[in-house]
């Protein structure tokens, strides 16, 4: 018999393995959720499937009579598009100020300390500030976004631009390069992928700041929607909803990976060889 | 007067001095090796050289004119590592140094030549991390001598590589030295090498010792042979000098 730490499933195996503990919860919550429902069928707190498919139907596939749109479109459009202009923008200042202060000493010393202090602030603390500055609309959610990912990836960069091997820029040099063909052609290109990966390490983050500033004020955005529900103990909107943000997250996750992987191959070697 | 001169150079990090009263004249079209203890300040001496840090004391001089403490494509390098730049296939790598100096039309051609002579010529497409230590040097000496330098600084080139590799490389750098009209600095490890391929081997350490203060004085050129002809003294001088350090 080998030891423990050396059996490694394989296969189909590995797979099945895998499953085995998702089907339990989903069998464990079935058998609570009927045991609930046997005692009181009106139960609101653990919905059977059938009522969450239901739901998920009149959300997903109706028109509210009212407004004319379909819910969790209208929502998950909303949301899509606060998040996409808050990264975007993000991504862009990280890529500038980056660039910046990790290739320029001048720049270092003038904006490190401050871009360190600013990181130390908790977003959402700074939230009401938001508010107050820039109204309950749209442009102070995707300014928390903003300000909440900005300080932590232009840190994030401006140390990977610092720690291309000082051989590489000076070799540049020896080409003949100036500071600005240094920046776009050897700094820039190798700050993208990175650009990237920290990226995906800040959308769990950006949705914590999404859902939060549409919890508090706002008419549409699925964040807006479960809290809204919520005071009607609609479980059976709230877990579609948590279960559909889930789907959303992973599916951006991977786009961002393979987006990095067909644009930049050389940064993930093990495909090179 | 030599294409490089150092005059009473000194280089110190606050009350550490690495190098002392370092003076040197190097001929235009000579291959110099420069040997000596770890820690010496061999690297030190050929970044004074490419410009990448300036001495505290005394003066450089490229071609009778003050060296400005910034490089420039009059003088190449290779390093023992992270020469090339990754993100960049092999032919790029290349047009790089064409492309900095002019519009890059005639960039493609020319660099597919020299990485023909290079022996990379079926490489063009790949990435550097798919190349084995050796052909990322030849990469990095083609890449270094696209722009025509005047001056090649190898600091520790082959330092990485297995000796078999290492023989194929010093072929290379021999004939790359001929037919460029190079003058060349070559830091190496390797006393066999440095004799085998340089016209003059400077050794440097340091000539006095404080045991109580080891920073107290640096380094300077304890040993310069001209290496017209063999010279079988010079080279059991210069072991012996590297034997109890290593
Ligand atoms: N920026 C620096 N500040 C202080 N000491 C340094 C610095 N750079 C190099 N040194 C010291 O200078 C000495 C010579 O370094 P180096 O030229 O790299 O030696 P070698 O290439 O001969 O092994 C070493 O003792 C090293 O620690
Ligand atoms: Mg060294």
């Amino acid at each position: 018999m080998p030891r423990l730490m050396n059996i490694r499933p394989r296969g189909g195996g590995r797979i099945l393995l895998g499953l085995v503990p998702i089907l339990a919860l989903l069998l464990l919550y079935a058998v609570a959720s009927q045991a609930r429902h046997t005692l009181n069928p009106n139960d609101k707190i653990l919905p059977t499937f059938a009522a969450m498919a239901a739901q998920v139907n009149i959300m997903a596939l109706h028109p509210d009579p009212q407004t004319g749109q379909i819910a969790l479109v209208a929502d998950t459009a909303a949301s899509l598009r606060r998040m996409g202009i808050g990264i975007g923008l993000a991504a862009i200042t990280t890529l500038v100020l980056g660039l910046g202060i990790g290739l320029l000493p001048l720049v270092r010393a003038g904006l490190g300390p401050l871009v360190a202090a600013i990181a130390v602030i908790p977003p959402i603390a700074v939230l009401p500030i938001l508010f107050i500055v820039f109204g309950l609309g749209e442009t102070s959610k995707i300014v928390l976004i903003f300000v909440g990912l900005t300080p932590f990836m232009v840190r994030d960069l401006s140390a990977h631009v610092a720690a291309i091997p000082e051989e590489q820029l000076v070799k540049a040099q020896t080409l003949g390069a100036s500071t600005w063909v240094v920046a776009v052609r050897v700094a820039l290109p190798q700050a993208l992928p990175r650009l990237i990966e920290s990226l995906r390490f800040s959308l769990g983050p950006a949705w914590v700041f999404l859902i939060s500033a549409e919890a508090i004020a706002s008419d549409v955005g699925l964040g807006y929607r479960i809290f809204l529900v919520r005071r009607y103990l609609a479980m059976d909107v709230i877990i579609p909803y948590v279960v559909w943000i889930s789907l959303l997250a992973v599916a951006l996750d991977w786009a961002l990976a393979t987006l990095s992987r067909g644009l930049f191959p050389w940064a993930h070697p093990k495909r090179l060889r | 007067m030599g294409v490089l001169s150092f005059r009473d150079v000194w280089v110190e990090y606050g009350d550490k001095i690495i190098l002392e009263r370092l003076s040197l004249e190097v001929a235009e079209g000579s291959f110099v090796s420069i040997v000596g203890p770890s820690g010496a300040g061999k690297s030190t001496f050929l970044r004074l050289a490419l410009g990448q840090e300036a001495p505290s004391r005394g003066r450089i001089f490229l071609d009778g004119e003050p060296l400005r403490a910034e490089p420039g494509p009059d003088r190449g390098v290779v390093f023992q590592r992270y020469s090339v730049f990754p993100h960049m296939t092999v032919l790029k790598n290349v047009m790089f140094g064409v492309q900095c100096a002019r519009d890059g039309r005639a960039a493609r051609t020319e660099s597919i030549a020299m990485l023909e002579r290079v022996g990379l010529g079926h490489n063009l497409d790949a990435y550097p991390a798919a190349l084995s230590g050796g052909m990322q040097q030849r990469l990095a000496l083609a890449q270094a001598l696209i722009t025509h330098p005047r001056i090649l600084l190898l600091d520790e080139p082959l330092g990485a590589l297995d000796p078999g590799v290492r023989l194929d490389m010093h072929e290379l750098i021999t004939e790359l030295w001929r037919e460029h009209g190079l003058t060349i600095l070559m830091v190496t490890h390797d006393i066999k090498e440095a004799f085998k391929l340089g016209t003059r081997v400077i050794a440097i350490d340091k000539r006095r010792r404080d045991p109580q203060a080891p920073d107290r004085y640096g380094s300077t050129a304890v040993y310069d042979f001209p290496l017209d002809k063999p010279n079988a003294a010079g080279r059991q001088a210069v072991e012996a000098m590297m034997a109890p350090v290593e």
